[in-house]
C-alpha cells in the first residue's frame, strides 16, 4: 500500500505543467473560441508529443497504456491550464474503440489518436448528446441507445454553449455503421466511466487554478487599507475551497485505479461540486473585476459548471453510489 | 500508486478481526461518560492490553505490537467495523501517549505508559481554562516552584471525562514574567485525586456527566512529573494538538462503519421516491470514502517520514462536519423516531454537535489553513 503518486508520475505531471505554462494557453482559448483552431490545434501536438493521448491506447496499437492513473494525473494538469478541445473525448473514444476489441477499427483509428494525429468527439448513451468541437476533430462517433456505432460524416447543428471555449454540435443521425450490438453498449459503459473519471480530473485542475488565482488576488487587493485576505471571512472561503478540493484529489487516485463505476461516480461528483464551489468563491473575492470578460479567470469560471455537469451530472453520479 | 495490502498486513487484519469477533460484548456497554459505563470500559481496556490490542502501535516494551501506521488503520477498520465499545483511554493514547514519545525520559515512558495501556490509570486533558479556549496562550493557571517539584493554582475546563479519571495533563504558566504569552508556560501532569484538586461534574448537552472543571488550589506535582524542559509546554502542547486534530482522534474505520449502518438504514426505511434524501446518503458514502482515502493519502506521506502538520486542520474541518451531516441525515431517516433518546443515532448525532466546536474550533483551523496552508496574511481574528 502505497497511496501516492510515484515519482515517475509526479515527474509526468510536472512535464506538463511546465509545457502548458510555457504556452500561451488563454490566448489559445479566446482563438478556439472565435473558431480559429490554429492555436489550440499547436497546443495539442506539443501535448501529443508527451505521449499523452497514447496513455489512452493500448500497446498493440502504438499506445502506452491503458494507463488511467498517468492520464488521470495529466488531465489535472490539463483543467489547471484551461486547455480547450475535446480532449476527454478523444481519449474516450480511444478507450471506446480498445474496448471494442475489432481488430480492424483499432487498426484504423487508434494509431492515430496515439500520436495525436487524429483527434476525436463522441456522444455516448448516458452522456450529454451534444458532441462536443465537432467542427474541429478529425472523428465524430455516435453510440445510440441502441448500441450502434457511427462515424459521421460532418459536425451537425452547431449550439453555443455557456462557455464559449465549448463548441456544441447536434450530432446527424446518420453515417458510416461501424459496429452494433451488446458488445457496443459495453464499450461504451467502459468509455463513459473514463470519460467521467478524465473530467473529474479536469475539473480538479480547474478547481486548483481558480483557487490559485483566488488566493494571489487576495493578497494584493487592498481594502480599508489592509489586503482582503486577511480578513477572515474572505480565509474562510478559501480554506473551504481547499478542504472540498484536496478531499476530492484521493478519491480521483482511487477512481483511477479501480475504474469501478462507484468510485468513478464518487470522484466525477467531488471533484466537479468543489471546483464549480472555487468558481463561485473565485468570483465573489475578485468582486465586479472576476464578472468580465477580460480576465483570463473568466476562462475557467466559464467552464466550472458545464464540466460540473458533463459526463455524468452529480445526480446521476449519486445515483450511482447508492446502487452500489 | 496503489491501495492492495501486503499479506503480511492482511495476516493482521484477519488476526485483529478474528479477536474482535470472539471478545465484543455481545451487548453495547452502558455510556463510558457514565460512572457504571466508566469502570465497564476499563475492564474492557484491560482485556484489549491482555492481548496487546490496546495500543497496537506501540513499542512492545510498552504493551504495543509496533504496529505502523498501515496496520494501525486497517486495525481500526475492524475494530469499528466489529461495533467494540468507545475508547475510554483515547486521551491518553492518542494526546498524551504521543507527547511522550517525543519529548518524555525514557523513566517517565516506563512509569506511564504501561498503566496507560492497561486502563489502570485513565488520563484527562486539561487544556482550557474559563477564559482561555481558543485562544489557549492567554491561560493563566500557575505553576509555582516549590522543593522538589510545582504548585498548582488555578481552573481548568472543558475537561472530558475528568470526572471519573484518575490523572490529568496540561499545560500552565510557571514564568509569568515571560515576553509572550506562549512562552513561560510548563507542560505536566497531576494526579486528579491530589490534596487541593476539586473536580465538579458539568452536565453535557447529552445529559453525560463525566465532562468536568478542575479547581486546583496548590496542588504538588513532582519533577518528574514535568515532561521536557520548564516553559517550552507550548511547543510541547502544540506538538499534541497536531494529533488530536489529524489521524488519531477520528479513525476513518469509524465514519466507514457509520456510512454502511446509514446505508443499511437507507435500504429497510428509505423512500426510494426521496431522491433528496437519496443523494444525502450519497454524500455520506462518498465523504466516508473520501476521508478513508485522504487518511491513506496521509498516511503514505506520514511513512515516508513526513509530519502531521496543518494539514491536520482540514482533516478536523472534514471529520466535524461529516460527522454532523451523517448523523442529521439518519435523523432524518428516522422521522418522528429520531426525537427518541434511546435511538441508535440520537447519542451519536448530539455528541458530533460538539465536533466543530473541541480539539481547536473549526474557525481557528479555518484561519490555520488559510494562513499556513494557503500563505494568506495574518490578520484580526
Amino acid at each position: 500500500m502505497r497511496f501516492l503518486p510515484t515519482g515517475e508520475q509526479c515527474d509526468y505531471a510536472r512535464t506538463l505543467r511546465s509545457l502548458l505554462g510555457a504556452a500561451a494557453v488563454p490566448a489559445a482559448v479566446r482563438a478556439w473560441a472565435a473558431g480559429e483552431h490554429g492555436p489550440g490545434r499547436a497546443l495539442w501536438s506539443s501535448l501529443a508529443g508527451t505521449g499523452l493521448f497514447a496513455l489512452a491506447v493500448p500497446e498493440a496499437y502504438e499506445g502506452l497504456g491503458p494507463l488511467p492513473v498517468e492520464l488521470a494525473l495529466g488531465f489535472v494538469e490539463l483543467g489547471r491550464a484551461g486547455v480547450p478541445g475535446p480532449v476527454v473525448e478523444t481519449a474516450a473514444a480511444a478507450v471506446l474503440l480498445a474496448a471494442l476489441g475489432d481488430e480492424a477499427l483499432s487498426k484504423r483509428f487508434l494509431p492515430g489518436l496515439a500520436s495525436g494525429g487524429a483527434s476525436a468527439t463522441v456522444t455516448l448513451p448516458g452522456g450529454s448528446p451534444y458532441a462536443l468541437d465537432a467542427d474541429a476533430v478529425t472523428h465524430r462517433f455516435t453510440v445510440t441507445e441502441a448500441g450502434e456505432l457511427r462515424l459521421a460524416a460532418g459536425p451537425g447543428d452547431p449550439l453555443s454553449s455557456t462557455d464559449p471555449a465549448r463548441r456544441l454540435y447536434r450530432p446527424p443521425a446518420d453515417g458510416e455503421l461501424l459496429a452494433a450490438g451488446p458488445e457496443v453498449a459495453a464499450a461504451a459503459g467502459t468509455a463513459l466511466r473514463w470519460a467521467r473519471l478524465l473530467t473529474a480530473a479536469q475539473c480538479l485542475g480547474v478547481g486548483e487554478a481558480l483557487l490559485a488565482r483566488t488566493v494571489e488576488y487576495a493578497k494584493q487587493r487592498t481594502q480599508f487599507g489592509t489586503p482582503i485576505g486577511g480578513f477572515q471571512a474572505v480565509k474562510h472561503r478559501l480554506a473551504d475551497t481547499l478542504l472540498a478540493l484536496e478531499f476530492a484529489r484521493p478519491l480521483l487516485w482511487a477512481a483511477a485505479l479501480s475504474l469501478s463505476p462507484r468510485d468513478v461516480a464518487a470522484a466525477k461528483l467531488t471533484a466537479g461540486e468543489a471546483a464549480y464551489a472555487a468558481a463561485l468563491t473565485a468570483l465573489q473575492l475578485h468582486g465586479a473585476v472576476g464578472y468580465t470578460e477580460e480576465l483570463d479567470l473568466s476562462l475557467w469560471l466559464r467552464k466550472a459548471r458545464p464540466l460540473r455537469d458533463a459526463w455524468g451530472t452529480p445526480s446521476r453520479c449519486r445515483a450511482e453510489v447508492v446502487a452500489g | 500508486m496503489n491501495l492492495d495490502h501486503s499479506p503480511e498486513v492482511e495476516a493482521f487484519r484477519a488476526e485483529a478481526r478474528d479477536w474482535l469477533r470472539s471478545h465484543v460484548p455481545a451487548r453495547p456497554l452502558p455510556s463510558l461518560e457514565t460512572e457504571e459505563g466508566f469502570a465497564a470500559h476499563r475492564a474492557w481496556e484491560a482485556l484489549l492490553h491482555g492481548d496487546r490490542w490496546s495500543a497496537v502501535s506501540w513499542p512492545e516494551e510498552y504493551g504495543g505490537r509496533g504496529a505502523d501506521i498501515e496496520r494501525w488503520l486497517v486495525f481500526e477498520e475492524e475494530y469499528w467495523a466489529a461495533g467494540a465499545p468507545g475508547r475510554v483511554s483515547q486521551n491518553g493514547i492518542s494526546l498524551l501517549a504521543p507527547t511522550l514519545f517525543d519529548h518524555a525520559t525514557p523513566e517517565q515512558r516506563a512509569r506511564v505508559l504501561p498503566s496507560m495501556a492497561s486502563g489502570e490509570v485513565v488520563w484527562a486533558q486539561a487544556w482550557s481554562e474559563p477564559e482561555s479556549g481558543s485562544d489557549l496562550a492567554s491561560l493563566s493557571s500557575r505553576a509555582v516552584r516549590t522543593e522538589g517539584g510545582w504548585l498548582l493554582h488555578g481552573q481548568k475546563t472543558w475537561s472530558s471525562r475528568a470526572a471519573f479519571a484518575d490523572r490529568a495533563f496540561g499545560i500552565f504558566r510557571t514564568d509569568p514574567a515571560a515576553p509572550k504569552p506562549h512562552q513561560g508556560l510548563t507542560y505536566l501532569m497531576f494526579d486528579l485525586r491530589a490534596p487541593g484538586v476539586t473536580v465538579r461534574p458539568i452536565g453535557r448537552l447529552d445529559g453525560k456527566p463525566a465532562f468536568a472543571e478542575l479547581f486546583l488550589d496548590g496542588v504538588f506535582v513532582p519533577d518528574e512529573d514535568v515532561i521536557g524542559e520548564p516553559g517550552q509546554g507550548w511547543r510541547i502542547a502544540m506538538s499534541t494538538t497536531g494529533n488530536e486534530r489529524g489521524l488519531t482522534l477520528r479513525s476513518p474505520g469509524r465514519f466507514l462503519a457509520a456510512a454502511d449502518r446509514l446505508t443499511r438504514l437507507w435500504r429497510e426505511r428509505g423512500d426510494p421516491a426521496d431522491t433528496a434524501l437519496r443523494d444525502r446518503v450519497a454524500d455520506a458514502v462518498v465523504g466516508a470514502r473520501a476521508y478513508e482515502l485522504f487518511t491513506w493519502a496521509g498516511a503514505s506521506r506520514f511513512g515516508e517520514g513526513g509530519r502531521i502538520g496543518a494539514e491536520s486542520s482540514l482533516n478536523k474541518v472534514f471529520w466535524s462536519q461529516y460527522d454532523i451531516a451523517l448523523h442529521e441525515t439518519a435523523l432524518d431517516l428516522l422521522g418522528p423516531d429520531a426525537e427518541l433518546a434511546s435511538g441508535a443515532w440520537a447519542e451519536p448525532w448530539l455528541f458530533s454537535l460538539a465536533g466543530p466546536i473541541y480539539a481547536g474550533t473549526n474557525e481557528i483551523q479555518r484561519d490555520i489553513i488559510a494562513e499556513r496552508l494557503l500563505g494568506l496574511p495574518k490578520g484580526r481574528r
